[in-house]
Order: structure tokens, then C-alpha cells, then sequence
């Protein structure tokens, strides 16, 4: 909670117009001056509680998927299910000319279910003819993205007027078109995603230990399987749509949390989201602050700090592996 | 009767084996046909016959300017790209002894992509550059990109190792630092040099004139002429490092030096098309295919990849008329299956 807290105030308070903390709360209260009310209650506080709420629902999608699929390297961006949903929405927007967030929902719910039933499939079927390797379900997921991502391309270019929206859409944001009725149409899904991870964390205890030991242990692998794809669907189908297609959270987040609290999935889950959390809110507020007056995308920011951190956790799974 | 005989140039010599000189010449009339079909196809369609006049200079003012100046540049741009990633492929697939290794996937491109980007957005800044910076600098930048995400791939590899799947998981880390940095580009930059970029990332042969065609061919030449020499070491080279280096080759300069060359032969070809997947993954494994071959023969390669890319581009250009796809996205749409293919079908890990 202090960490949440922390986000909340940082993400309030810093930007191209610095507030106080006194001030913050007086914005809230509603007794500050008008220009510091705007900037706080219209502008940033949304956008902080979407970085906070978004953030938190990808690491744990990330420990999800990390546990199920017993991958260290699996991250919802890597393995093309966020580039499921983006389709989806894309598509959705441009054909079906959906408008309201409810709309989106529905779609990034249908394309995150589809990346990721499509990725996981390959990587079964990759690992079938030999011993499973992280590395198949990561080339599935980037082949997959790549050709979810040039269907995406080519439908923006039947529909050039999308294309001023996306590139900000694209690359995550917590500024461009995004508002509360978004969050709020998000949280119902998020908020169900959250609990049943929740409800879940004890079969990923088991899962952990391999396919045979939990079939050993009594637990029925089908339905705890069917369970995990609907809680990352939903995390990631709703994260998506509140605050587009963010990388690497769902992958650092979880390592973070794994170092400092260890592997019990009751405490890694919740420590993991508040990781998140604060990793999308820091990097947005970095995002504001370091081209100031003009801003950075959150998701860029993720993927210069994401992308060396990635490539950190690999050599450091190839040293102890090895 | 031998399945090879040797071919003696000078001081050179070289085992050829019959087979491969087949599906050479059945890919070369591949090319020439797709040529043809590129050049005569569109809006205004020619006769064969009148494809031929014009290309010889004869014909009406209307067959010469459609054939010469508008469809020429981009077949031609579409052979001399496809040999550049195919055989960058190949060498790169041979080195890292790695079938799913290619200049894509180990994040040269993107690097390329950056370099590239970062070209096009400073000359819409400014104007007095900008027609120079087109010519001769995006290429450049686009080859220092390429280097420079070569050189932290290979920095990499040098704490993880180059087994097993550490250099794709490099270059996918690689690839999202680039594809970072270029989003941020074009978050950055106006709406014009943004729409610019953004059709240029798509990746295509359209609207690219004689100057890249003849950006490409230089780097291309220059690439290639130092590979003929080099070529006779790669089948040592995918022995692996300990035996070449006992058949008395020096492993490190020569692996270096080819995977320079890979790099130029993806980076500039990136500047003028760019990024254009896929086939430097694709034709090499379509080559050693069909050549029956246990590594990508360069040759065969690089005909595959002309005869490949002037196939996508001939679908991009007719899958959606009037609509004009771009390359890339149709390399994309069949490369990225036939990578899950390669990833499904092979018994053994394809990253060892």
C-alpha cells in the first residue's frame, strides 16, 4: 500500500509544472488554486490511476503466464498477446467502427484470448517433437506478432485516418485519448482478473513443480490451464485497452518481485502488481519530465529501460542454467 | 557419373555440386519471369513482346516511360534488395550455425530501422540538407544503426555464449531497445516526417528511384566481391570454432569479417526498401532445400531471395488493387508462418 501511495503522489506532483505535495492535496480537496485543480484532478490523476491500475494488472498477467508456462522469459508483449489484442482493437475501431470503450473491451478480450491460445498452441506443438525450450515459446510469440502486426499495418493503411491516433496508441501512453470512462469500463474486468489470479495463486505453487508432479498432487491440469488463459486474458485483454500496448512490465515486474519476496505466489502476486505499478507510473513520470515541455510515452520509456533489463535476466538465467 | 564436378577460375576452385547448379538456373528463369511479370503487369498492361521493345529503347513514348522509368527501378531494386538479405541470411544462418538466425531476428534491422529513421526525421527539420541526407545519408545512418545493434548483439553473446537460444533472445532484446527508440522518433517528430517514416517502416519497393537502386548495388558489390574469397571458409567454419581453427583457419577474423558483410548486406538495402523481413530467413532455408544441401548455399540463396521478394511485391501490388500493399507486410504475412513452421517441423532444436 505505502508503494501505491507513493506512485499516487509522484504521479500527481511531477510534470512540466511542478505542485508541492500541500498543494496536491489541496487540488484534491478542491481548495488549491484553479490552474493547479485542472492540471491535477482532470490531467493527472487519471492518467496516474490508470498507470497504477494498468501496471499492476500486466505484472500479474506476467506472473501468470511465467508460472503456467514454468518460462522465465514469458511476458504478455514476447509472446505476441498484446499484439493479439491491438489487432483486435484495430480491427474493431476500422470495421466494425466500435466507439465506446465497452466496444474495445469486447475486442481486446477476443484478440488477447486469440494471441494467446495461437502462441501457446505453436509452442506445445514446437515442444512436442523435443524437449521443451524457453526459447520456442518466444520465437512463437515474436513470430506471431510479426504477422499480427503486419495485418495491423495493412489495415491502417486502408484506414489512413487511424494512423495519427495509433502511433501514440501503439507505442502505450497514458495522455492520448484515454480518459476515466475507459478506466472505469477496464476495472469490472480487471478488478475479476485480479481476484480469480488471486484465487489461482496456490495452483501456481504446484504448476511450478512441473506438469507430472501437479497431476501427482491431485490437481486437475485442465481447468487450473483453461483458468490461467481467462485471468490473462482478462488482465491483459484490460490493460490494453486502458493503457494500449505496454511491454515489458509483465516481465521485469515479476523478477523484481521474485528477488525481493521469493516464490510463493501468495506473496509474489500482490508484490508483483505493486512492481508494476510503480514501474509504469515511474517511467511515465520520467516520461513528462526528461523532454519537458513535450513528453515521451510511457511505453517508450518501458522499452528503453525493459529491453536492456531483458537482456540482464537472460544472461543471468544462462549463468545459473547452465 | 559424380553428383559434382570442379569449376577452376585462376587460382580459385570450387566443388559445385550438380544439383545446385539446377535449381540455380530453374531459380534464375524463376527471377527473369517475375522480372518480366513485374515489369509488363499494372494498370497499363504490356505484351510481352512490347515489355522487350521497350527495354531495348523501341516502342511508343508511353511503353517506354511505364517500363523504363516507373516499373524498372522497382524490379530492379527488388533483385538486387532480395540477393542482399538472402545472402546475408545464409552467411549468418552458416556462422552462427543457427537456422533460425537471421539479420531480423538477431536485431540488425532494427538497428538499421532506427539509423534510418533518425535520417529521415532530422532532413524534414532541415530543408537545405534534406535532398543530400535522402541520397547519402540515410543509407549511412542506416548502416551505422545496423552496426551498432550488431555490436551489442555480439557483446552479448560474448557473456552468454553463442549456443542454444541466447543470440535470439538478444536480438529480440536488441530489437525492442531499437523499436523503442524509433516509436519515440516518430511520437517526436511532425506529422508529415512521421506519416513519411511510418510508409517507409512499412517496408516497399514502391516510389524508390535509380538512386537507391544504385545505393544498394554499390554496397551490395562491395559486400559481395571480398565474400567470394571468404566463401571457401564457411564449411570449415560450421564445423564449429575448435576445428576450423585445427584445419588452420583463424575462426575469429573470419567469422568477423563475414558477419560484417552480413551486416552491410542488411543494413543499406533497410535505407532504401526499408525493413523488409522475413527473407533473409526464408530463401536460404528454401535453397538448402531445395538443393538438398546440409548448409544455405549463397549462391542458390540469393537468387531464391530476388525471385522470392519480386514475387511479394508482384502480391502487394495486385492482392488489394487498387490498393497498393506495402512489401514488407506481405514478407511478413508469409515469413512469419513459415518461421512457426520451422519452429513446429524441426526434431531437434533449431537454435542449436
Amino acid at each position: 500500500m505505502a508503494v501505491t501511495a507513493v506512485c499516487l503522489t509522484l504521479g500527481l506532483m511531477v510534470g512540466s509544472r511542478g505542485i508541492a505535495p500541500v498543494a496536491v492535496w489541496q487540488a484534491l480537496l478542491g481548495t488549491a488554486d484553479p490552474e493547479a485543480r485542472a492540471i491535477v484532478q482532470d490531467q493527472r490523476l487519471p492518467r496516474t490511476l490508470i498507470g497504477i491500475v494498468g501496471g499492476a494488472a500486466l505484472a500479474v498477467a506476467g506472473v501468470v503466464v511465467q508460472g503456467h508456462t514454468r518460462n522465465p522469459l514469458a511476458d504478455p508483449g514476447l509472446l505476441g498477446i498484446t499484439a493479439g489484442s491491438s489487432l483486435a482493437v484495430v480491427v474493431g475501431i476500422s470495421a466494425l467502427g466500435l466507439t465506446t470503450p465497452a466496444g474495445y473491451l469486447g475486442a481486446a478480450f477476443g484478440g488477447a484470448a486469440l494471441g494467446t491460445i495461437v502462441v501457446v498452441v505453436i509452442g506445445l506443438a514446437a515442444s512436442r517433437r523435443r524437449d521443451a525450450s524457453p526459447a520456442s515459446l518466444v520465437l512463437a510469440g515474436t513470430a506471431v506478432s510479426a504477422l499480427l502486426g503486419a495485418i495491423t499495418g495493412i489495415i491502417l493503411l486502408l484506414d489512413s485516418a487511424a494512423l495519427d491516433l495509433f502511433r501514440f496508441w501503439t507505442v502505450g501512453s497514458l495522455s492520448a485519448g484515454r480518459d476515466l470512462d475507459v478506466f472505469l469500463a477496464a476495472l469490472v474486468p480487471l478488478a475479476v482478473g485480479g481476484v480469480l489470479a488471486g484465487a489461482h495463486a496456490r495452483a501456481l505453487d504446484v504448476l511450478v513443480l512441473g506438469d507430472d508432479v501437479a497431476a501427482a498432487l491431485g490437481r486437475n491440469l485442465l481447468p487450473t490451464r483453461l483458468l490461467g488463459l481467462v485471468v490473462v486474458t482478462l488482465l491483459v485483454g484490460g490493460a490494453t485497452v486502458a493503457i494500449g500496448a505496454l511491454g515489458f512490465v509483465g516481465l521485469v515486474a515479476p523478477h523484481l518481485a521474485r528477488r525481493v519476496f521469493g516464490e510463493k505466489h501468495e506473496v509474489l502476486l500482490p508484490a508483483s502488481a505493486m512492481l508494476g505499478s510503480l514501474l509504469v507510473v515511474v517511467a511515465d513520470v520520467i516520461g513528462r519530465v526528461i523532454i519537458s515541455p513535450a513528453e515521451l510515452p510511457v511505453g517508450v520509456v518501458l522499452a528503453v529501460i525493459g529491453a536492456p533489463a531483458l537482456l540482464v535476466i537472460i544472461v543471468r538465467t544462462r549463468k545459473t542454467s547452465a | 557419373m559424380s553428383a559434382s564436378t570442379t569449376l577452376r577460375v585462376g587460382m580459385f576452385s570450387q566443388q559445385v555440386r550438380r544439383r545446385t547448379v539446377v535449381v540455380c538456373a530453374l531459380l534464375l528463369v524463376a527471377t527473369v519471369l517475375l522480372a518480366g511479370a513485374g515489369l509488363a503487369l499494372g494498370d497499363y498492361t504490356l505484351a510481352p513482346g512490347d515489355v522487350v521493345a521497350a527495354l531495348r529503347g523501341e516502342g511508343s513514348a508511353r511503353d517506354h516511360l511505364v517500363v523504363n522509368a516507373i516499373r524498372l527501378p522497382r524490379v530492379a531494386l527488388g533483385i538486387v534488395v532480395g540477393v542482399c538479405l538472402a545472402v546475408a541470411g545464409a552467411i549468418v544462418q552458416t556462422t552462427a550455425r543457427n537456422a533460425l538466425a537471421s539479420p531480423d531476428l538477431l536485431g540488425v534491422s532494427a538497428g538499421a530501422g532506427a539509423g534510418a529513421v533518425a535520417a529521415i526525421v532530422l532532413s524534414g527539420t532541415n530543408a537545405a540538407g534534406a535532398a543530400a541526407l535522402e541520397v547519402i545519408g540515410t543509407p549511412l545512418a542506416a548502416l551505422l544503426g545496423g552496426v551498432v545493434a550488431a555490436a551489442i548483439v555480439g557483446l552479448l553473446l560474448r557473456v552468454t555464449g553463442t549456443t542454444g537460444l541466447s543470440p535470439l533472445l538478444a536480438g529480440v532484446g536488441v530489437s525492442a531497445l531499437f523499436g523503442g527508440l524509433t516509436s519515440w522518433m516518430l511520437t517526436a517528430a511532425s506529422i508529415d516526417d512521421a506519416a513519411r517514416a511510418n510508409a517507409w517502416l512499412a517496408g516497399s519497393l514502391g516510389g524508390r528511384g535509380w538512386s537507391e537502386v544504385a545505393a544498394v548495388t554499390v554496397a551490395a558489390v562491395a559486400a559481395l566481391a571480398p565474400l567470394i574469397v571468404l566463401s571457401s571458409r564457411l564449411p570449415a567454419l560450421e564445423l564449429g570454432p575448435s576445428i576450423a581453427t585445427s584445419l588452420g583457419y583463424r575462426v575469429p577474423q573470419s567469422v568477423g569479417l563475414l558477419l560484417l558483410i552480413a551486416v552491410v548486406l542488411t543494413s543499406v538495402p533497410v535505407a532504401a526498401a526499408g525493413p523488409i523481413g522475413f527473407i533473409a530467413l526464408v530463401a536460404p532455408h528454401l535453397a538448402r532445400l531445395a538443393c538438398r544441401s546440409p548448409r544455405p548455399p549463397l549462391v542458390a540463396s540469393g537468387i531464391a531471395g530476388a525471385a522470392l521478394l519480386l514475387a511479394s511485391d508482384l502480391v502487394a501490388r495486385f492482392a488489394l488493387a487498387p490498393l497498393l500493399l506495402p512489401t514488407g507486410a506481405v514478407t511478413a504475412v508469409i515469413g512469419a508462418p513459415f518461421l512457426i513452421w520451422l519452429l513446429v517441423r524441426s526434431r531437434k532444436d533449431p537454435t542449436q
